[in-house]
């Protein structure tokens, strides 16, 4: 009895499908790699599968933590794509322009004028959505479109390459055996939980998503709260901007960052968040971002063919997306497994059907190789 | 004035949804060459026996026979070709397109696939002057007004019926027999009514039957000659308008009798100090309720009294900020408060629970505890979330008091009944600690143990000081409870009535049916 409560607590808990998914999706890659699981100690840095999963997956992880809250106020921001690329296209372009391009202080300037870009970003986005009450779908589609101009504009329409030991450090450095980015990834994660937890910033989102009209009449100052979350997930793209391009050393407005915000959406998806606005879970997007992470990698450790990459992993997205749908699980699995399920899942209807969309988009990972 | 034959007989109409009856056994006959009046309470059944009339809902049960033949529509569409045209409160038109065009969209004369301009302007002109209109039917439609657009709706609804158009009804269509007209004219002015009015008058000598739907009684004994009684659903009765006065009309629509209602209501009110907490001056907003003064006391329960539809809600939603007004100031405390958004009459000790629980109160996806605790926290800011200790205190404090089930603050709120999502909106409220609670039907589709606790809970509050603007379909209720009774009518507030011994449920009735209190 106490066996089948605690799997009943167990599959109940909000988290266990997606990282059910994730194990399932890690196990998998065994057969096609045999040390998949092995993390080996070379050159005092810790290397193996798992590292890189973390590794590529940061900037994603990033993103899709800052798409989480605005997608719980029930909005959706498509321009971080863009804001990555913005980002890095500024940061890299200060630092090419300098003397010295291995000064501290010269590279951090220039990742303060990238990351105030993004907030910039971000301000317009919320201004949109909450001042102007456009749509946010075609508020970000702005940027979104723009952006990449205004990233080509700012490296002349060029990939600006730089050389910059400080700046490697973000994206492609180590600390402490491990990869710096996951230090930041690690950080920014603490910081969102903290603000959104340990401040009513959570529960005020969470009301505006769940229930706008009741959120008015209640008298929460629902503007402010939607420009917040916009310009922390532009913060966020930015943050991913440095990354990627700082694991590259270089900028390319029109390829960096590339699709980036429909994993991201994915990726909150799967972690549970409805679409339709209220409850989020960041942990839950953190899974998610890892299951797109691990499924592009596992694409080419099995060896899919790169002209049907996409196509696998669409597959492999729907299949995701009709395990956490309780409807789905009900008709398939008989109606006793899908009735335990279906209490939880009238909570949050359409987190995971409503989303058949992405999939077909959910395109390769970034340069990140 | 009724001729032998009806053009219309509905018989023994049943329509259901989910868990509901939404018509039980519903007759209805209309006469050609008559207005008739179809009335009732919101939600008595009006609207789906009109939906389930023009085909746009199917039917349960019963016939519905139109000029001698059993007829049963599956579409608005086949409804318009049999000669039953209707016009909605909303005018579903194109603003861009001419009069002319608007008139005749979807069926333009052609020939050989071309739209034939000229002629469908000429038609036009002539459906509109026919009509003894005076409109331009090559100006675009917004270039009028919200009346003469009206109109123009109904010209083309006669026009469908006519089949070719030809205003004679000669042609493909056998004419229009019956026009319904649903509240056309709730965002009409005074002139514009009588425009319409005189509009229908000419149908109606044309052989036109006409049904018509309006909440403001003035106009259905103006233009009516018939009229028919719905509530909950059922037929009350059929009477001619001249037999029938606006108090009886009002008893039937509430389904009680002056008798029945002179219950006693022995609660002892207690007296308040006259301290005035609250003043609305020339408070209003067009379309939604008339420019109103109002006072309220310290510790005072001021009850509105009123039929669905009358502008009870609408006071209380510009009172709080909730719809923004058009004129008029509120001041709480002697001090001016901003009507932009509600925050600022919350600012001043104002709380609101509206009637729409779902959609206007709870956050159903967050838990009672969170639903409890919201309206205090968006007081506090973002920054300052409630200490952990003090909002569990706080929220198990009110659980107890209002005795909310289940006792647990983790349960989802939109798993709760509806007496108790009722009660978690009034601890939301009532942990702000308000000067003014504004309770919009507080005690609608709630189990009648739940019902008395909320009106006690009403009663100790003012004692207490607290003021109550008191809001509630049952006028018993209203009368046990108030210090003053609001009267609306036709979206004005048209009497404060001092409530005391003397003061009767049937006085209140009185109020409402003349709008004149003596």
């Amino acid at each position: 009895m106490t066996t089948t409560s605690r799997w009943r607590a167990l599959t109940h808990h909000q988290l266990f499908w997606p990282v059910a998914v994730l194990i399932l999706l890690l196990l998998v890659n065994v057969p096609f790699t045999p040390d998949f699981f092995s993390v080996k100690m070379t050159d005092g840095h810790l290397y193996g599968s798992l590292v890189s999963i973390v590794l590529f997956g940061s900037p994603l992880i990033l993103v899709a933590v800052g798409m989480t809250l605005v997608i719980a106020t029930g909005g959706i921001d498509l321009s971080v794509g863009a804001v990555v690329a913005i980002t890095g296209a500024l940061t890299c372009s200060y630092i090419s322009d300098q003397a010295d391009q291995g000064a501290l202080s010269g590279v951090l300037l220039a990742m303060g004028l990238g990351l105030l870009a993004a907030v910039v970003c971000g301000l317009w986005n919320g201004f949109l959505v909450a001042r102007m009450g456009i749509q946010p779908i075609i508020a970000t589609l702005i940027i979104m479109v723009a952006g990449r101009g205004v990233a080509q504009f700012i490296t002349d329409g060029q990939i600006i390459t730089i050389n910059s030991e400080p700046y490697k450090l973000i994206g492609g450095g180590y600390w402490l055996t491990l990869p710096f980015s996951i230090f930041v990834v690690a950080v920014v994660v603490a910081v969102t939980v903290a603000l959104t937890r340990r401040t009513a910033l959570g529960l005020l989102v969470e009301s505006v998503g769940g229930n706008a009209e009741a959120s008015r009449l209640v008298g929460i100052r629902s503007s402010r709260i939607k420009i917040m979350v916009y310009v922390f997930c532009a913060l966020c793209a930015g943050i991913a901007g440095l990354m990627i391009s700082s694991n590259t050393s270089a900028a390319d407005g029109n390829n960096a960052g590339l699709w980036i915000e429909l994993d991201a959406i994915l990726a909150v998806v799967i972690g549970g968040t409805s679409l339709l606005g209220g409850r989020f879970s960041i942990g839950g997007t953190v899974v998610g971002a890892l299951v797109i992470q691990t499924l592009t990698t596992t694409i080419y450790t099995i060896g899919v063919p790169t002209q049907t990459n996409l196509v696998f992993k669409a597959a492999v997205v729907i299949v995701v997306c009709l395990l956490q749908s309780p409807k789905f699980r009900a008709k398939v699995f008989g109606a006793k497994f899908g009735a335990r399920f279906g209490a939880r899942g009238s909570a949050r209807p359409a987190a995971a059907p409503a989303d058949p969309a992405p999939p077909a988009d959910a395109a390769p990972k970034m340069e990140v190789s | 004035m009724a001729e032998p034959r009806p053009v219309l007989e509905m018989a023994g109409i049943v329509k259901e949804f989910p868990g509901v009856r939404a018509l039980s056994d519903v007759d209805f006959r209309l006469f050609p060459g008559e207005i008739h009046a179809l009335m009732g309470e919101n939600g008595a059944g009006k609207s789906t026996l009109i939906k389930v009339l023009t085909g746009v809902y199917s039917l349960d049960g019963g016939t519905i026979t139109l000029d001698g033949e059993s007829v049963r529509f599956a579409s608005p569409l086949q409804a318009q070709q049999a000669g039953i045209s209707t016009v909605y409160q909303e005018v579903n038109l194109c603003p861009n397109l001419s009069v002319a065009e608007n008139i005749f969209i979807g069926r333009e004369p052609t020939r050989m696939g071309r739209i034939q301009w000229k002629r469908l302007r000429q038609e036009a002109a002539r459906l509109v002057d026919r009509l003894g209109l005076d409109i331009d039917v090559t100006a675009p439609l917004s270039s009028y007004p919200l009346a003469v657009q009206q109109l123009v709706a109904i010209v083309r609804s006669l026009g469908i019926g006519d089949g070719d158009g030809d205003g004679e009804g000669a042609g493909g269509g056998p004419g229009t027999k019956v026009l319904i007209l649903d509240e056309p004219t709730s965002s009409l002015d005074r002139d514009e009514v009588l425009q319409l009015f005189a509009l229908m008058r000419r149908l109606k000598d044309e052989g036109v039957a006409i049904l018509f739907v309006s909440h403001f009684l003035d106009q259905i004994y103006e233009v009516c000659d018939r009229m028919t009684v719905l509530r909950n659903g059922t037929l009350v009765s059929e009477h001619l308008v001249s037999d029938l006065d606006q108090v009886g009309l009002v008893q039937l629509m509430l389904g009680k009798a002056m008798g029945q209602l002179e219950e006693l209501h022995e609660h002892q009110l207690h007296s308040t100090a006259g301290e005035t907490l609250l003043k609305a001056d020339g408070l209003g907003r067009t379309g939604s309720i008339a420019p109103f003064d109002l006072e309220i006391d310290k510790g005072e329960v001021i009850g509105l009294a009123g039929l669905l539809g009358s502008g009870r809600t609408e006071l209380a939603r510009l009172l709080f900020g909730a719809d923004h007004p058009d004129s008029g100031t509120v001041t709480v405390d002697g001090k001016q408060v901003s009507l932009s958004a509600p925050n600022g009459a919350i600012g001043a000790g104002v709380a609101f629970c509206s009637e729409n629980r779902k959609t206007e109160g709870l956050v159903p996806d967050l838990t009672v505890r969170e639903n409890i605790i919201l309206a205090l926290q968006a007081a506090r800011g973002w920054t300052r979330p409630v200490p952990a200790a003090q909002r569990d205190e706080l929220v198990a404090k009110y659980i107890k008091a209002l005795d909310i089930r289940p006792a647990n603050p983790e349960a989802r709120v939109g798993q709760l009944s509806g007496g108790n999502q009722q009660k978690v909106l009034l601890a939301r409220w009532l942990i702000t600690q308000p000067k003014l609670l504004i309770l919009d039907e507080p005690t609608r589709g709630i189990d009648i143990g739940a019902k008395a606790e909320i009106q006690k809970l009403v009663v100790s509050l003012s004692e207490d000081g607290m003021s109550v603007l008191y809001i509630a379909a049952e006028l018993e209720e209203v009368l046990r409870l108030s210090h003053t009774i609001g009267v609306l009518r036709d979206r004005r507030l048209v009497a404060r009535i001092t409530n005391g011994p003397e003061i009767t449920t049937s006085k209140i009735l009185e109020t409402i049916a003349s709008g004149e209190h003596q």
